[in-house]
Parts: C-alpha cells; structure tokens; sequence
C-alpha cells in the first residue's frame, strides 16, 4: 500500500488538473458562442446567395465558366485541409487528419499528386511530418476571430492557381457542424464547382420555394453574373467550412475537456479511498502498537 | 402614396440593414438604379459604391457597399455585398489610411505589387471617404 503522504499529494495534483480542465472546458464553451453566432449570421448570406444562383445557373447559357469543367485528366490534386491550432480537443484532429489521408490515398492511388494548403497548426505539422508539399499555411484562423476576406482573399489564390492549370481539382477537408455531440469529417469539392443542384442547401432552397421562381430581368447578362458569383460562389464554400470547423473544434474541445473533468472526478474519489483505507491501516497499526507495549508493562 | 419595399442589406458577417422604405438606389454595374415597390424582378451586381433609401418617415439614409449582387423583388430589395456599413458607422480615419497605403503601393514602382488590388482597395477607401464628405460622387 502507497504512503500516506504519496497518495495525499495524488490527490493534490489530480485537483490542479481538474482545475484547468474545467476552466479549458468553460472557455471553450464561450468561445462556442461566439463561432455559433458567427455561423448564425452567415446563414442569411449563404442561403440568398445559394437561391439567387441557383437561379442564374438555370438561365446562363452554353458558354460555360472555366471554372465548372471538370478536367479530363486528373494530375494534380490540391487538398485544402482545415485542423485547429490547438490540441486538447479530443479526436477531432486525428479525425479530420484520418479523413484527408485516406482521401489523398485514393488519389494518390488513381495517379495523381497531391499538394495542400493547411489551415490550422495541425494540419501543416502532419503535412511536414509526412513530407507532403504545402503550397499555403494560415494559422491563428481556424478557432479564432476571421473574416470573410479571410477566406476570400486565400479562395482568391486557389481560384488563380486552379485557372492556371496547377491544380486540376481543389477539394476541401473540413469538420461539419452536425451537433454538439457529432462533428464528422468531411470532403467537399470545391473545384471544378460540382453541379450547382447538387449542393444540398441549394436543394432545400429550391424545394420551398417551388412553383415560385420569378423570371427575372438580369443585368449585365445571365452568362456574366454567373461568372462573377462563381468564384464568389467559392469564397462563401470556404468561409462556411472554416466557420463550421471553428464551431466543431470547440464543441470538441468542450467536450473532451468535460469528459476529463469527469475522469478527474473519478480519479479522486478512488484515490480518497485509497488514503482513507491507508489512514486506517495505519491508526490500527500504532493502536496495535500501544496495545501491545501495555500489555508488556502490566506482564 | 405608394406602398413600402422591405430592404435588406446582407453581408456574410451581418444583417446592416433590413427596414422598410419608400425607396432605394443602389450602384449597379450598368449604372445607378432605382427601385419602388412593385418592381419587376430584377438580378444585378453592383460596383464599389452607396446604396441611398429612403425611411417610412421619408428621412434618407446611405450604406457603403463593396460591390455584390442586388435582387429586386416587388416587394423586397436584397443587396448581398461583401461588406457594407452605414454611414454613421464608417470609420474615416481608417478609410483615408487606406487610401494613403493603396497610393503608396500604386507609387512603389515594385514587381511584385498587384495593381488590381491596390487599385480596388483605393476605390474602396475613396467611395467611403465621398461618402462621409458628402460629395456624392461614386465614380
């Protein structure tokens, strides 16, 4: 049985941790708040961008935009990979770091090459370890206050290089924002832009509303708008994965930090009982003790 | 009088302004348009510039939009912009700063400048800089 005094400062230290833990996991649960209100007011923005082009795609014509053909030959593969700065938020990371190694592999595996832009400190550490090639790095993003030129201005880039035929396709990994208890991994192509149809709140748009689509006057043209929302069109998919990675990494951190808080909880309770039983132990020892000498004075 | 058209500003970080109003004229790439209620629908973008309206007490008010797209419906007016502010929350100081940057980059006679950015920044800060003065002027 452990001393006494070992298993008291046990106890003293699973304390300390369980204060920090607690602390990390109200932090967490502010800065919560805040990336879920930042979602919040993006979503007016994201679902009147996503109708009115839903809209001009129906009406522009053959000449399509560069940017939705889908090349035929498929070599080089850019991944955009957003993680959080900061550990101590469960599986998250290794989750979203799973999720991009097997989708490079699969990529890898049809012939192509893969290069990333990291957001976010664990991505671009994984990216080194493994000696892939980074061509961006943004850290301090992902988890803190952005704006949208943020993601406009690093979209911008990937656009350029995309048209330039550096990368033939652009996808995008990121955590979405189920609940507070599932933020899954997610890939998303973000160029060529897949079908404009298929994205699924352009779907529920499109469901509500109908038998309601006024024809409307466009100016300059349909074939010019649409080219002009286009790659706005990818600065909107991007802010919304780094807004919705925020929010997950820390609804995860939240979590994982409550669930330590808990482990701590049990750490102590079977530690005082430990200490407990070892205090026992020792008082009937010295009651033994003086038992004992007694007896041997009176004999 | 005519009836009201709701109008609502959007930008991806906020709502700036959704109000009721008599009318409103916003910058559109082909030129300034108007709009009352009971428009046809309508789809534009918008170029660097103010959106002008007009309140149910029929007092004006201007926002600084940053280029985007305006859908006209006859009942309601969306402008989706990147960014806008309303003139009382335009920050002049800041403003003229950027200008005075962009200038400086436009100056440089450097490689690596890119001129179409600089040049959008400039026009940003000088369409908030008119605004604030007054002058009007959006081009």
């Amino acid at each position: 049985m452990a001393s006494l005094k070992e298993v008291k400062s046990k106890i003293n230290g699973v304390k300390k941790t369980k204060q920090i833990t607690k602390a990390m996991n109200m932090v967490a649960a502010s800065k919560l708040r805040g990336a879920q209100t930042a979602m919040e007011s993006f979503h007016p923005y994201a679902e009147k961008f996503a109708e009115v082009l839903g809209n001009i795609a129906g009406k522009a014509g053959d000449e399509v935009s560069p940017l939705l053909i889908a090349r035929e030959e498929v070599k080089n593969v850019h991944i955009v990979l957003l993680t959080s700065d900061r550990g101590l938020c469960g599986g998250f990371n290794t989750n979203l770091l799973e999720k991009a190694e097997s989708f490079m592999e699969e990529k890898v595996n049809a012939g192509a090459d893969v290069s990333f832009t990291a957001f976010g400190k664990k991505g671009r550490d994984w990216c080194r370890r493994e000696k892939l090639s980074i061509v961006d790095e943004y850290l301090n993003v992902v988890g803190g206050k952005f704006g949208f030129n943020t993601a406009s201005t690093s979209a911008q880039k990937i656009i350029d290089a995309f048209l330039n035929s550096e990368y033939d396709e652009v996808h995008l990994v990121y955590a979405r924002f189920m609940s507070m208890a599932s933020q899954p991994p997610v890939v998303q192509q973000l160029l060529p832009i897949p079908v404009i149809e298929t994205v699924e709140s352009q779907k529920q748009v499109a469901e509500e509303e109908t038998g309601y689509m006024p024809e409307h006057i466009c100016e300059p043209s349909p074939d010019a708008l649409l080219d002009e929302m286009l790659p706005r069109n990818v600065y909107v998919q991007l802010y919304n994965a780094l807004l919705e990675t925020s929010t997950s990494e820390h609804a995860s951190r939240m979590k994982a930090m409550d669930n330590a808080t808990k482990a701590c909880d049990d750490m102590i309770e079977s530690l005082t009982l430990a200490y407990n039983k070892a205090r026992q132990a020792a008082i009937t020892m010295e009651l033994m003790d003086i038992v004992g000498g007694a007896e041997a004075l009176r004999g | 009088m005519a009836e009201n058209i709701q109008l609502e500003i959007v930008t991806p970080e906020k709502y700036v302004v959704s109000e009721s109003s008599q009318i409103v004229m916003a910058p559109g790439t082909l030129g300034e348009f108007g709009v009352l209620s009971g428009h046809t629908p309508f789809l534009t973008s918008l170029q660097v510039g103010k959106v002008r309206y007009r309140d149910e007490k029929g007092d004006e008010h201007l926002v600084f939009v940053s280029g985007g797209f305006a859908e006209a419906l006859p009942d309601k007016v969306t402008i989706l912009a990147e960014s806008a502010e309303r003139l009382e929350n335009i920050d002049y100081e800041r403003a003229k700063a950027a200008y005075e940057r962009a200038q400086q980059r436009l100056a440089d006679d450097k490689e690596d400048v890119d001129f179409a950015r600089a040049r959008a920044a400039m026009q940003r800060a000088l369409t908030r800089m008119n605004i604030v003065q007054g002058s009007g002027s959006t081009h």
